[in-house]
Parts: C-alpha cells; structure tokens; sequence
C-alpha cells in the first residue's frame, strides 16, 4: 500500500517537468508560450537549483528550440522541449527534420486551439495538425499520467528498434494548470528503468567524423566504395520503424506499469465500463474524461455503453481497433479538433480504420469544445441518444454537427433571421 | 545474436567521405593548366618562395611540391593558377597539349 | 587580433577532397577549403540549405574529410549550433570540439537572422561564418538581402536592385560580441588568419567573407581571385577584424583610408554581367555609398586608436 505522504500535488506542466529531471535530460530548449510556458520554468528552476544537470538554450523562437534539440540530439545527448499551438506549428519543419534523422525527441504539447482568432484555451487541433511529421503521438487524461508516459516515451523512442521521436500530449488548462496528486518515483528506480541513452547518431564523437543529412535523389546511390539509400528507402524505413514502434509501446507500457505499479489500460488504449458494451464512445483527452461522467448516466438508463479513451494515436493502433470493435453497433466519437472540409479528425481516422471490419459499426462523430468551450455532460448525452437514433435509421448527415454551439443566444443573429 | 531488420538498419542519411563524389571533375573543360618548369618560381630556385598556384587553387589538387604537380584527373580547368602565377609559369591548354 | 600569416604557415594537409561538386572557380570552395585548414580535426559543422550543402556532397558520400557535418533547414543554422554547443557542453567537450554554422547570405542576412541574433545574444561559443555571394545562388540567383545596388539577378531581372546590400558584419557588432571580421576568397591568408584567431576566443565570433560567383555575378571562372580583389581595392569591401570593441583594418584594406587610393570603383562594376545596366547615376551613387562606408570606418578606427 502507498502512503498519501509519497504523492506531491501539482500541475500537469509541473508534473511534466519533474518527469524531465527524472529521466536525466542533458539539453532543453524551449521558447514560452501558454499554456505550456511553466514546463520549461519549472526545468530551469530545477537546473539553476542545482537538482538537474542540464543545459537549457533558451532560444528565439519555437523553430529554433526544437532545431536546437534536433543538433543536440544528433550530437549525442537526451533532449527535451515542450510547446502549444502556434509555437508547435512553428516548429513543423523542424518536426519533420527531426523524425526524418530519427532522433529521440520527447515533446511535450500542452494542447491549444490555433488561431485565428486568437485563442489560448485547449483543443486538440494543434496535435492533430502534426500527426503526419513521423512522430509517435500518445495522450494523456491527468498529471500522473503525464509524468508516467514522459518517463515511457524516452525508453520508446530511444530503442534501438524505434529511434522515432514522441510527442506526450495534454490538455492545456485542464491538465496543464490544474493541480492532481502525482507520485514521483525515486530516481534509482527511475535509472533502472530507463538506461542511459546510446545515439546511432554521436556526431560528439569525433572518432567516427560523418555528415548527416545530405540532399538525396530519387534513387539508390551505387559506388565501389558502396550503396546508399534513396530518399525512397528512409521514408519506408520511418514508416516501418514507426508502425513496429506499436509493440514497443505496449512492452514499455507493461515493463512500467510491472516496476512501478500503475498502468493505463493496454498502453494503447483505455477502457471505461467496456467489458459487456455494445456501444462505445472514442475520444481522446480531456473529452475522454468527461466522457467518463456520460458514461455513468447512460449505464444508469441501462445503456450498454463503454468508453474507449485512445492513448497511442500514431501509430494508429488499427489491428487493436479492429479486434476491440468487431462486435460494436455504434460508436460516437467527440472530437476537440477538425479537419476542416471533412469532420473531425479522430472520427475520420477511426473510420478509415474500421473500413475492412467484417461488421462494421456505424459511427457518429460530433465536434465539442472548440477553443476551450467547456463540454457539458447533458449535452454529450445527448448527442449519444441523436447517434443511438441514427445508427437505428443507418442515416448519415453530410454535415459536421457541433455540440455546445450558442446561435441561440447572439442577439444580433437573432435580428438578421427576423 | 537477434538479426535487425531493414527499418533497424536504415536510419539517418549519413555520409562518408569519397574522393571523386562528383565523378572525374577533370571532364569538366577541356583546358587544362601546364606549368612550364623553366618560368615556375619554386623550380628555378628550388625553394618553397611561391606557391601561389597551390593556395589559390579552389580545389585540393594542387601539391605543394618542387615542381607543383596538378592532380588533372579532378582539375576542373577553371585557370585562377594560370592568372595568379607570378611569372606566369602556367599556360591554360588544350588537354592533346599537356 | 589574427596573426601575420605566411603562405608556408597554412597546413598542407586538406580537408577538402577532389571531385566535388563546386563549380569551377568558386569562391566558396576556396574559402572552405583554406577556412578548414584553420579549423582542423576535432569541428562540427552545420550547414543550412545553400551551395555548401552542394559541396558536402549527395547522399551517402561527401567531399569532406576528417569533420563532421549536420546539415539543418534553411533558417535554422544558428540554432543548430546552440543545440550541438549545448550538447557538447553536457558532454563535458566544448572544450575539445568546435562548433562552427557555415551559412550563405541568404542564410544569414535574410532567412537566418533571428537565429543569428539569437545565438549571438545568448553568448553561444561558436563561430559563425558567412561566405557572401550576394544572392541566392543555389536556387538560380535570386536577390537577397546582401545582393548589392544595381545588381541584376533573376528577381531584378530589368533594374536590378534597387537598395545597397545589407551591412550584416556591422549588425553583429551591435551584439557586442567578442570577434567580427570580414574576409573575401581572394585572400586565404586572411581567411586562414581570421579563422585561427576565431578558434582561440571563447564566445561568438562571426567571419563575413566575399565570395565571388562566376556564374552569378557573369564572370570568367579564371577570374575568381581578381573580382575578389576589385572588391577590396576599390573599397567595397573593406577587410577588418573587430576584437572585443577594438577596431583593426585588415592589411589589404588598410591604405586606403585614404581615397585617392582606392582603385575606381568602374573597374570592379564593369567586369561583371550583373552590372552591366548599372547608368552613370548610380555608378556615382556607389562612389557615395563607398565614401560614407569608409567614414564609418574612420570613426571607429578612430576611436580605437585612443581606446
């Protein structure tokens, strides 16, 4: 039995920190921006007090934080940086760069609406909008999960199997600033459970002098000296690494979860009150959470309905989803993000998903809590009740519904329709 | 010993030096400097005085000798050595002429 | 301040191999070359999208020897070389490694600035180099922020540009680092001085060197090392080194802070393409721009003198 006094109360950004120190990073860089900005405060508290031994480049701009971790990385060391939205989008080309060198990164999103307008609350678009830049992406629903799967991704994304860089992401305010008891674990245990990191890259090492990502051609370069791949070659090996990278995600979640005694569902996903459901609700995050309480109030009208609160989003766990919902009817989806032009992103991918089940589901997605709109239970429930009923009917809308929209109440939209 | 997979195996794209990466650079021009040893400083006096044609050289093909030799097989024929020879020592020539 | 150096004072061994892919007569292959002599064994270098990207050659192979080499995107140099500093600093072998951003003006002057100021704020020990060809060269000879007045390039293509090139060395002096200097292809001494004597101080130091162009700037290949004269001779393109505030004109610039002897500017415009649309106007408008450098120049020269 743990004792109360081993848990410390503190914010999701802080919990990310600690979990930072705990690994042992050696270069952190990161430029401010909220909600993410107390992360990186907090790490160079921790390096300025002497409790970590880092070097923290507190650079310009969020391109060249992550850029300062992609040459850092390349040159030896474990890396560290943490941003939101914009900053995130900044950092796109370097995200690619940095999964393209296959280097070890652990970021933290602190997940923000994008503008414009200008917004700083959560949603989940800034994650989604980076999926397709060849980084393993998982999600996290509190602050001891936070901590946990930061400790996870280092050992994931630094095996030798995987070296793809991964994002942990959590929702800005909900987590970020929102105080949880977490449990911090000693170092010593910390230290067995993630070894020191060993580079394919080492550029520090100036026994074995190369140059590192050179233009490539289209084609397989042969000399006597001998062949090198194309640029053909690197992407099929990013895909492979990242789609095998599955496994190592559920090996890292059960060696973690054996050694320190917490789990989160398969490490792939997480159920809520799924074992008997015929229906389920997928989301990820903050939505999932909530989703939680909707859950209850159906079970209580007698609802067969379970939560399916997606951890690992890249890669997309496909073969687990499959099994899981083979013999589902329905499943809502909530989406805090949208593909614009289409409907939410998690809805659609699930969708693709599912496509070569033998029974396929019908799936309903909805978009809630856009730039932090806050989700109402009733209304989720709701919308579970309108897909119950559509599901029965087989009946698609070709519009994206949001749930939680207020047209009613602007007065001078009120006006115009009169 | 556990065999690596082709994605274990692929990572960065990294480089590894070569002389020639660009192919004989040689085939670039067909004029190619000619010393003529008689004009050229560091022969006539059998000293390192000059050199010139060694440091201005863009490329590392130029030795810095007694007498200079020029590695014809990547000189890409651009004719600085010709220009900055103080004597003038060195002639840009047809390659049948070398 | 950099030594005297002697022709026989720079190594032999090189770092550069034969066969790469710089066009014939570049100016940027000389100045790598001799920079690499300076810099030895035991450097890293980053490298943004840029002609040196070109000569560190394509896919599994490079044209350099004995140094290792990180090539990053297009903005991004200066913050390369805060992570591998940071890095080696973590390694505990800052000391033993150098870290050096090799960058093109439009690279430096343009879309790397930030990171460049950044760098330079943060006291970043590392060199900057940047070898000026005065435009985007790799990508077709588009203009850049360094591209000079009249110049016709793809993007001015009928008038050429209409401002005079972007003055990047005096902008890193407004950083108060410890070492600015300015160096052009034609002068590997100099070149070769100033990257020995960067290697030696502790901080940012930032080496701006001319690199003529033949194919961009519409010159014979042979002529590499001439242009790059010109530029010095007729005071376009003064060499000095600027250590810890003191202010030194560099020997092949020194004499002429007195005008009468500069070579006239005509010879350096007219022996090139880029210039030939350049009217009487604006040949005098350079004789402005060149005089009011050298004022600068005189000041600062100046105040060192009594520092």
């Amino acid at each position: 039995m743990t004792s109360v006094e081993e848990y410390q109360i503190m914010t999701g950004n802080h919990a990310a920190a600690n979990a930072c120190k705990g690994a042992r990073v050696q270069v952190v860089a990161a430029y401010p921006i909220t909600p993410q900005s107390p992360v990186v405060e907090k790490i160079s508290f921790f390096i300025e007090n002497g409790e970590l031994n880092a070097r923290m480049v507190r650079v310009e701009s969020e391109q060249s934080a992550l850029t300062a971790c992609v040459a850092a990385s390349a040159t030896g060391v474990r890396v560290y940086t943490a941003t939101s939205s914009h900053g995130l989008l900044l950092m796109y080309e370097i995200l690619c760069w940095a999964a393209g060198n296959r280097l070890p990164i652990v970021m933290n999103i602190a997940m923000r609406s994008v503008g414009a307008p200008w917004s700083v609350w959560t949603d989940h678009q800034d994650a989604f909008t980076v999926r397709d830049t060849g980084w393993i992406q998982m999600f996290c629903e509190d602050n001891q999960e936070i901590y946990d799967t930061n400790l996870q991704a280092y050992r994931i994304a630094e095996d030798p199997s995987v070296y793809v860089p991964t994002f942990v992401n959590y929702d800005g305010y909900i987590l970020s600033h929102t105080s949880m008891l977490v449990k911090l674990e000693p170092q010593k245990k910390i230290d067995e459970f993630l070894p020191p990191l060993k580079h394919h890259l080492n550029l520090g090492d100036m026994n074995i002098v190369k140059g590192v990502c050179p233009v490539t051609t289209p084609h397989i370069v042969k000399r006597e000296e001998g062949t090198a791949p194309g640029y053909y070659e690197f992407r099929y090996s990013l895909q492979r690494s990242i789609e095998h990278s599955i496994n190592k995600v559920k090996e890292v979640h059960d060696l973690f979860a054996e050694k320190f005694g917490r789990s989160y569902g398969n490490g792939i996903y997480k159920t809520y009150r799924a074992e008997d459901a015929e229906m389920y609700i997928f989301a990820v995050g903050s939505v999932a959470s909530e989703s939680r309480l909707v859950i209850d109030k159906l079970r209580e009208k007698g609802i067969k309905i379970g939560l399916i609160s997606l951890k690992l989003f890249r890669p997309f766990p496909t073969k687990y989803l499959r099994e899981l919902f083979k013999d589902a009817k329905l499943i809502v989806v909530f989406d805090r993000d949208i593909g614009y032009g289409y409907e939410g992103i998690l809805c659609y991918e699930l969708k693709s998903a599912l496509y070569q089940s033998k029974n396929r589901p019908f799936i309903k997605g909805y978009i809630v809590g856009l730039g932090g709109r806050d989700i109402i239970t009733s209304d989720l429930i709701e919308g579970v009740y309108r897909a119950i009923n559509l599901g029965k009917k087989n009946e698609y809308s070709e519009q994206t519904e949001f749930i939680g929209l207020k047209l009613d109440e602007l007065d001078f939209l009120q006006k115009e329709v009169k | 010993m556990v065999e690596k997979k082709d994605y274990e195996i692929i990572l960065a794209s990294v480089q590894k030096p070569v002389v020639g990466e660009a192919g004989k650079t040689g085939s670039w021009s067909r004029f190619k400097p000619k010393i003529d040893l008689e004009k050229c400083l560091v022969v006539k006096m059998n000293k390192d005085v000059c050199h010139f044609c060694w440091l201005y050289c863009p490329e590392p093909i130029i030795s810095r000798t007694i007498p200079p030799k020029i590695n014809y097989e990547y000189c890409k024929g651009c004719g600085i050595c010709a220009e900055v020879c103080p004597p003038k020592a060195i002639k840009m020539v047809e390659e049948s002429e070398l | 301040m950099a030594d005297k150096v002697k022709l026989y004072d720079i190594p032999e061994e090189e770092f550069l191999l034969p066969g790469n892919r710089m066009c014939s007569g570049c100016g940027l292959s000389l100045i790598y070359r001799t920079a690499l002599k300076a810099l030895g064994p035991n450097t890293i270098i980053t490298v943004p999208a840029s002609c040196l990207t070109v000569l560190h050659g394509m896919q599994g192979f490079t044209s350099v020897d004995k140094i290792s080499v990180l090539n990053t995107p297009f903005a991004t140099v200066a913050a390369s070389a805060s992570g591998i500093e940071a890095a080696l600093e973590a390694m505990g072998k800052d000391d033993k490694v150098t870290c050096v951003a090799f960058a093109g003006d439009g690279g430096t002057t343009d879309i790397g600035i930030q990171g460049l100021s950044g760098a330079a704020e943060r006291k970043t020990n590392f060199i900057y180099a940047c070898y000026d060809n005065e435009a985007y060269m790799n990508t077709g000879v588009q203009r850049s922020g360094s591209t000079p007045y009249g110049s016709i390039t793809t993007t001015t293509p009928i008038y050429g540009k209409t401002e005079h090139k972007k003055n990047m060395p005096k902008i890193l002096e407004a950083h108060d680092i410890p070492y600015v200097a300015t160096s052009c292809a034609a002068y590997p001494l100099d070149i070769y001085a100033k990257f020995k004597r960067a290697k030696e101080i502790k901080g940012t130091k930032y080496i701006h060197i001319l690199s003529p162009c033949p194919p961009g700037w519409g010159f014979s290949t042979k002529d590499t090392i001439k242009i790059g004269k010109l530029a010095v001779e007729t005071g376009f393109w003064p060499l000095y080194e600027i250590e810890n505030g003191k202010f030194l004109l560099s020997n092949p610039s020194k004499r002429l802070l007195d005008p009468a002897k500069r070579k006239p500017i005509e010879l350096y415009l007219s022996v090139q393409k880029r210039f030939k649309r350049l009217s009487n106007e604006q040949i005098e408008e350079y004789k402005r721009y060149i005089n009011q450098s050298w004022e600068y120049i005189k000041s600062k020269n100046i105040t060192t003198q009594f520092l």
